[in-house]
């Protein structure tokens, strides 16, 4: 049995191997640190087999004075940290968390804090080198293939194996995050304030609890970030934080709406009424959920699914407004709901990000979970928006059409790629994706 | 440090090598696949090695043994340490019923194994001392049923550096025995996997600091350590009984 970050666990096994073209031969899918939170990681049913390219996480090349990296599909965030902060360098964006690889970053075309100001990971990557389905090697960039380059980026995997990419990292000006932390005290000055920081800050992001009171609903602590100049950084280079992890599955009855609701008022009431400055290590900003190994255990034996959508401008606040009060009343109990602002639609095919604004919010998967969705989906299709599909696991391939219009598209590169549709997943298929 | 690997592209070889280069020693990666040899190079150098050299070298082939050693102590301008993490793996019903494929386990993993730490030690020796580090195995510790044979070479090895550690450390030579319990590799993928599991770079950096500080023995993930005490304390007849 295997499952995604979210832990509702489908059949499959996973073969891994240091040599990538091994692994990738023949096979349907791979995957890599598993992070996703849905199903995208998980073998189609009628396969049972994913490889999994963690194990493949060479540096095949680094040029110091373009920053310009080239390495395997299953290099880590996490090693790209450790290797590169110390020398000035960092990944081009700011992901929640280091627990990824380069090949899924580029298939789920992640973005991070500073979406508004870097776009997506795939906008960072000049070249890929995949095996296609029909087990040929081949190179993909903006001049070659450039429609499966596109289609790959975000392309979920369905394409081909990424074996390797190069992509180039920005220098920094110190390892260390010059932050600044400020209560909001309700959902228009939240999202008023998200706006005035992305002039500001490269990295905004924030917290806010969908489940208080009205009146209170979406008041939240909003975080904004640049990296620290030579001067302000402390001493030394970020040493790897120590992760305590949380060692049994938590039992179902300790998340309700009584817990999270005291969990988020309790968070919320800690912070400083003023605004709060400080230098903080990188860890701590920019991957706070990485603190605590296994956190996903603590939404019970069922596991949980993360809802993560996309509210274009369009909509306004009021749509961000309308939608955030659905969440409320359709009563997940999330302990941490994120919003933050995203840019411009990258070249990805199927990439999540459009400007507008971005809501994620975690749902415990019980009996009640698929309806949530279906409610959910059906608002934020009259809203124009659409889900990440790197959290999906309950969306239906119909409400995934209305979502995006750009399905076609894709589909015709991957018929051209694969025309006799073998790369696929246990959501490609759900999603009707093949 | 002056380190010479055999080992160093897989598994967690790959991961001590990786610590070893981000601490900016220099290192002398053995190896049978000159592809292989030369990535693993650049990635080790760009995780800050202060120098990678290579040779070919293959733990089936013995003549390869001497010959190797001696282009490292040359690429190193005379090297301080050597590692033997590679070695072969199978699970019992595949070496119980492929006689072909028992004997290359028991040869890469006993005999070879000796005769490359034996080329080792001499040229430590001569220089007097250093460390000698090398993978043994839990597997090692007991005779059980899921690791008949394999178990059988590691504790033939682990005897042997054992011995070697009592011999010659008072003249300089550090031995140290690793003793991985399971770990999550590519040799151990499709296994069951049982409690205690470790993840390759944590238990790099617990073997890493076992070297620097010369224990002799190391279990890795270090709980293993009182699992294998328990292990090793049950009566036969509990051994019999039950299936690890």
């Amino acid at each position: 049995m295997l499952s995604g970050w979210g832990r509702v666990f489908g059949p499959g096994r996973e073969v891994c191997s240091e040599d990538i073209e091994v692994i990738t031969n023949n096979a349907t899918l791979t995957r890599g640190l598993a992070r996703s939170y849905g199903d995208s990681s998980l073998p189609d049913a009628r396969d049972g087999v994913v490889a999994s390219s963690r194990l493949a996480d060479r540096i095949l090349s680094f040029d110091e004075a373009t920053g310009v990296i080239r390495a395997e599909a299953g290099f880590s965030l996490l090693q790209l940290n450790r290797t590169f902060w110390k020398r000035h360098f960092a990944a081009p964006i700011a992901p929640g968390t280091q627990f990824i690889t380069l090949g899924g970053m580029v298939s789920a075309d992640v973005h991070g804090k500073d979406h508004h100001a870097t776009g997506g990971f795939g906008s960072h990557v000049s070249e890929m080198r995949m095996r296609l389905a029909n087990g040929d090697i081949v190179t993909a960039s903006r001049t070659q293939n450039a429609d499966l380059f596109k289609a790959t980026i975000g392309g979920m995997g369905l394409l081909g194996h990424i074996l390797d990419v190069t992509f180039k990292m920005p220098r920094i000006s110190s390892p260390w995050v010059a932050i600044e932390t400020e209560k909001m005290p309700d959902l228009d000055s939240y999202l008023a304030g998200l706006k005035d920081a992305a002039k500001r800050f490269p990295f905004t992001m924030g917290w806010i609890d969908t489940l208080g009171a009205t009146g209170k609903l979406g008041r939240g602590i909003l975080m904004r970030g640049r990296w620290a100049t030579g001067e302000e950084a402390r001493p030394g280079v970020p040493q790897p934080l120590v992760r305590p992890g949380l060692p049994f599955v938590v039992p179902e009855f300790a998340i309700s709406r009584l817990t999270v609701s005291a969990f988020n008022a309790l968070y919320y009431g800690v912070h400083p009424r003023t605004m709060r400055r400080k230098i903080e290590h990188p860890e701590t900003f920019f991957y706070p959920l990485d603190a605590i190994s296994h956190w996903n255990r603590v939404y019970g034996r069922r596991g949980f699914t993360q809802y993560q959508c996309v509210i274009p401008d369009s909509a306004g606040a009021e749509g961000v407004k309308s939608f955030v009060e659905l969440l409320r009343r359709t009563g997940g109990s999330s302990m941490v709901s994120v919003i933050k602002d995203c840019g411009d639609e990258g070249e990805g095919m199927l990439s999540f990000p459009m400007r507008g604004t971005s809501v994620a919010v975690d749902f415990p998967a019980r009996d009640d979970v698929q309806g949530i969705v279906d409610t959910l989906n059906a608002h934020l299709i009259e809203l124009g928006g659409r889900v990440y599909l790197a959290k999906d696991r309950y969306t239906r391939a119909a409400d995934y059409r209305r979502m995006d219009k750009r399905v076609d598209a894709f589909l015709a590169v991957k018929q051209k790629y694969d025309p006799m549709g073998r790369l696929r997943s246990a959501q490609s298929a759900r999603l009707e994706l093949t | 440090m002056k380190v010479v690997m055999l080992g160093a592209t897989r598994g967690i070889g790959r991961s001590l090598a990786r610590r070893l280069a981000s601490g900016g020693a220099s290192i002398h990666v053995l190896g049978r696949n000159a592809e292989d040899l030369a990535k693993c190079a650049e990635d080790l150098k760009v995780r800050g090695a202060a120098a990678v050299t290579t040779s070919l070298c293959d733990l089936m082939a013995p003549a390869t043994f001497g010959p190797a050693l001696e282009a490292a102590d040359a690429a190193l301008g005379g090297f301080d340490t050597v590692i033997l993490s590679a070695g072969l793996f199978g699970t019992q019903d595949e070496l119980a019923n492929d006689r072909a494929r028992a004997a290359a386990v028991l040869t890469a993993n006993f005999t070879n194994s000796v005769l490359f730490c034996e080329e080792a030690r001499v040229r430590l020796l001569a220089r007097g001392g250093g460390r000698l580090v090398a993978f043994s195995s839990v597997a090692g510790e007991r005779g059980r049923k899921p690791v008949v044979i394999y178990g059988a070479t590691k504790a033939g090895l682990s005897a042997y550096l054992e011995g070697l550690d009592h011999l010659y450390r008072a003249q300089g030579l550090v031995t140290t025995t690793v003793k991985p319990g399971f770990v999550r590799t590519s040799m151990t993928q499709g296994l069951k996997e049982p409690p205690f599991a470790g993840d390759p770079d944590d238990v790099a950096k617990t073997i890493l600091s076992a070297i620097l500080r010369g224990a002799p023995v190391v279990y890795a993930p270090p709980i293993w350590a009182l699992v294998m005490m328990a292990i090793r304390a049950l009566p036969r007849a509990v051994m019999r009984a039950v299936k690890f």
